[in-house]
């Protein structure tokens, strides 16, 4: 049973995190039922990277044209990929583009589908998972109904595995067809760590008074190297970017440290932060339901306590590096 | 011009999330379903487009009698006609592929269904759909201008937005951008009315093309406590994240 993995760089064409991890769930799944763990990439920089997790066969394709995501491009060239490989097992992250291509991919390749996967697959007649489900209020396990599966794994719910295999690297080259959608630009937000790609947010609500007091926020993000974010009145407001608004209709956050700051903590709002592994609550309402959600907590005036963390955090990252 | 908005008919956000008959199901024993919130907001972009474009505006459902309630509010809010393609959902493929034999045989310009549902969480009906029927797709789609047959919107990528010209048909994977929270509206008496005698033509199909079979769900483990730490010791706090916790 090989598996396929699609693995994502970023703009300078160095794996993504997620990438490093998917590997890495694919070595352990291989390494238990044998087969090889073999990979896509696009304009990677440095493909052999992914043979330190297990990865055996690396095809990096290298195009210019191949530099903007493109759903239908992508999933043409990861099917047929696929399909040469010989791979019944396809394994992508949870990132927006392959969210994108999955259910596309699950129909090119004829392949039953499962999103938000958080445990490793139970093999017998049929594969079997577990997935986060109502909004990570519950658990489902799943059996696949067809010959292919397709797995998209969570963020953070499996880390990283060093298994250094020796790796062949192919690079291919496909007949692109034109893309059906055109890119006429990009707005990116420069040099800001993005809600999807951190280990750490840092979220503000509407104790926090007003825009002008968004420093602390900032502040404290840059300290730890997080991601900025707010909750929903925040952004209706207009204090901060709807891109900024994480919660079940805004963005979903799977960090691995979440530090909610003057967020009383409404459900949707929670729905959408749930899955983050350790949350850390800062009020001066002792009542806030988000302490009920929180692994820590915080009672007190976030002007008060938000500057002293970030002087203690300093100290605490000078005394460590 | 003629749009189809996929409706999945969930339970409010704030329902109690229980399974019934040896947690092989959930329980909608007193649960409120509501139009999933991602396709609300495609409803209502969908609803200006009739407005301004003399767009005609169907809603799609697969599911039971019981859906019909959520069918109703999707007309009451305008919609011209609902279609429910009477099925229990089996999983995300099969709704898409019943929903794309349905596309096949009546053709839209425009098909707009939500990023994901708030129940199940798939995330993969709109791609399905666009690879069953090979129309254009464009998934997290937060802005929609049309004129004519093309097409200039935006999709939210990580860290900011990526504006894109196309050409209908189109599917998009909708979500709020498309049209604000408080651009949603709630059906009034005349539109409840009208509702009632707005058609809702129902599709018997045999084939149930489920690709995933759900075994059994299983809740989380009660949450432990918080941990509160004074505000007057902080350092306890960055101790906890770094020693216990690992987060730092």
């Amino acid at each position: 049973m090989d598996i396929l993995i699609f693995a994502e760089t970023n703009d300078k064409g160095y794996f993504k995190k997620d990438a490093l991890e998917i590997a890495s769930y694919a070595y352990e799944i291989s390494s238990q039922n044998g087969g090889k763990v073999k990979a896509i990439c696009f304009n990677s920089t440095n493909p052999e990277k992914l043979s330190e997790y297990g990865v055996k066969k690396i095809v990096n394709s290298k195009n210019e044209e191949l530099k903007n995501f493109d759903s239908g491009i992508y999933s043409d060239y990861i099917s047929n990929v696929f399909k040469d490989e010989k791979c019944n097992v396809l394994i992508l992250s949870s990132s927006s583009n392959s969210k994108y291509i999955g259910g596309i991919l699950s129909v090119k390749i004829d392949a039953g589908y499962v999103t938000n996967v958080i445990s490793k697959p139970v093999l017998g007649n049929n594969l079997v998972v577990v997935r986060n489900t109502f909004t990570n209020k519950a658990f489902e396990t799943v059996e696949i109904n067809k010959n292919n599966t397709i797995l998209a794994i969570s963020k953070n719910s499996f880390g990283l595995k060093e298994n250094p295999v020796e790796a062949e690297v192919l690079e291919i080259n496909f007949d692109i067809t034109e893309a059906r959608n055109k890119v006429s630009s990009v707005e990116k937000t420069s040099n800001k760590v993005t809600i999807a790609d951190a280990d750490i947010v840092v979220s503000g609500g509407r104790g926090l008074k007003g825009p002008e007091n968004w420093h602390l926020i900032e502040n404290l993000a840059d300290v730890l190297g997080g991601a900025t974010a707010c909750s929903k009145p925040v952004s209706d407001l207009g204090w901060r970017p709807h891109s900024e608004h994480v919660g079940q209709t805004g963005k979903p956050v799977s960090s691995n440290l979440y530090i909610a700051i003057g967020i009383s903590g409404a459900i949707q709002h929670l729905a959408g932060v749930n899955s983050s592994k350790v949350k850390v609550v800062i009020n001066n309402d002792p009542d806030a339901p988000f302490f009920k959600a929180a692994d820590y907590g915080i009672v007190g005036d976030a002007f008060e306590v938000v500057p002293k963390l970030i002087d203690k955090l300093k100290e605490f990252k000078s005394a460590n590096d | 011009m003629k749009i189809l908005v996929c409706i999945s008919h969930v339970p409010d956000t704030t329902s109690k999330i229980n399974f019934s008959e040896n947690n092989s199901v959930f329980d909608k024993t007193g649960v409120q379903f509501v139009i999933n919130p991602n396709d609300e907001f495609g409803l209502t972009r969908a609803m200006w487009l009739k407005e301004k474009n003399n767009a005609i505006v169907h809603v799609i459902n697969v599911g039971l009698h019981e859906t019909e309630s959520t069918l109703r509010k999707a007309l009451a809010i305008g919609a011209d006609k609902a279609i429910r393609i009477n099925q229990d959902p089996k999983d995300g493929y099969s709704v898409a592929k019943h929903i794309s034999n349905y596309i096949m045989n009546n053709t839209y310009d425009l098909i707009v269904a939500g990023r994901e549902s708030i129940d199940y969480n798939g995330g993969m009906v709109p791609g399905m759909i666009s690879a069953f029927t090979d129309i254009n797709f464009i998934d997290k789609c937060i802005e929609l201008n049309i004129s004519g047959d093309s097409v200039n919107a935006s999709r939210e990528i990580e860290g900011g937005k990526e504006n894109i010209s196309t050409k209908l048909p189109l599917i998009i994977g909708g979500q709020k951008g498309l049209v604000e929270e408080s651009d949603l509206r709630i059906p009034n008496m005349r539109g409840i009315m009208m509702a009632r005698k707005k058609e809702l033509e129902v599709v018997e199909v045999n084939e149930d093309y489920q690709a995933t079979i759900s075994k059994s769900f299983e809740k989380p483990n009660p949450k432990s406590e918080v941990t509160l730490v004074s505000a007057d010791e902080i350092e306890k706090l960055i101790d906890l994240l770094h020693n216990e916790a690992k987060a730092i």
